[in-house]
């Protein structure tokens, strides 16, 4: 059965083109407004990063807080500009779950294999 | 009633948009592509027996400035959507561009880091660092390359007239890609360019 018979037998218009993820989906997100405010935070994050990295802390002070700021830039984004914040709950635990999975890859090659961070 | 019958799509089983849907499967098995690559990269950047070594070729200060341009490019992109969602396909039309621009920018940027540090003697094949180097930061150009076509394909085809706003969900597509893309970079920064062994005061 092809698509455009599947949709008259559903009493839609056969060449109804594919409509948006929807109004009331789209509603969720958030306006152009909130996310420069996204982008403004994200660019202070980055210039504070790049500062840090001059500053002269002792190593693990200054690995510590490269990855924290690398990890809200990383969390700021999926959730604001990717909308996992606002979307279905099925696409958040897919990304989580593969995330979890690679950083778990990540830890266990660097453990077993003598890999080191610093 | 689902987000797929409440959006004019096919009913699907998880009552989901199939497409988006694959997109984020797509996206979670880039993680695991770019995790093991910055996981080799860790491993074999100190195995090097010869130079040069990354603290004598990094450029923190160029590569901020390429880090940044990423970050705006994923600014330009969600405001791209934010217009096509209200229906203003000229003001998505630009921001695309904009997009696109930063990321040819972007990419530039790298060749040029690339070719500069061809010249201070690293390849592909000079060591270690070289080899996990390359193949780390090729593969997220070759994914900034690739976004940078989608951009441009979708600005074409809006020229055409053929993107309103019952097709954000295409924008929206090539956002998630984008986004993605982005966040690689943001882990990519840190880990092999700022945090690197020695860097600190002690």
């Amino acid at each position: 059965m092809t698509l455009a018979e599947y949709r008259r037998r559903r009493g839609e218009p056969a060449d109804a083109d594919d409509q948006i993820a929807g109004d009331a989906h789209t509603e969720k997100h958030p306006g152009a407004l909130e996310y420069a405010q996204i982008g403004l935070i994200l660019g202070v994050i980055t210039a504070i990063e790049v500062g840090v990295y001059y500053v002269g802390l002792s190593q693990t002070a200054l690995v510590i807080a490269l990855l924290a700021f690398s990890t809200s830039k990383f969390t700021l984004v999926v959730l604001w500009f990717m909308h996992l914040k606002f979307d279905a709950r099925l696409f958040s635990t897919m990304f989580v779950l593969a995330f979890l999975l690679a950083l778990s890859i990540f830890a266990v090659a660097l453990a077993t294999l003598g890999g080191k961070l610093v | 009633m689902s987000q797929a019958a409440a959006t004019g799509h096919l009913e699907t089983s998880t009552g989901l948009d199939n497409r988006k849907l694959l997109m984020w499967l797509f996206l979670s098995s880039e993680c695991l592509f770019f995790g093991s690559l910055i996981a080799a990269y860790l491993l074999y950047r100190d195995s090097s027996v010869t130079g040069p070594y990354p603290d004598e070729l990094f450029d923190i200060p160029f590569t901020s400035v390429s880090a940044f341009q990423l970050l705006v490019s994923s600014v330009t992109m969600v405001l791209a959507l934010a217009a096509i969602q209200r229906g203003n396909v000229r003001a998505m039309q630009i921001w695309l561009l904009a997009t696109a621009l930063l990321g040819l920018l972007f990419v530039s940027g790298q060749a040029y880091e690339f070719t500069q540090f061809y010249r201070e003697g690293l390849t592909l094949e000079t060591n270690l660092f070289g080899t996990t180097f390359f193949v780390l930061t090729g593969f997220h150009g070759a994914h900034v390359t690739v976004g940078i076509l989608i951009l441009m394909s979708l600005f074409a085809v809006s020229l055409q007239g053929r993107i309103q706003k019952k097709d954000s969900l295409n924008v929206e597509l090539a956002g998630l890609y984008w986004h993605f893309v982005d966040i690689v970079w943001i882990v990519i920064f840190t880990l092999v360019y700022l945090i690197q062994p020695g860097a600190g005061s002690n």
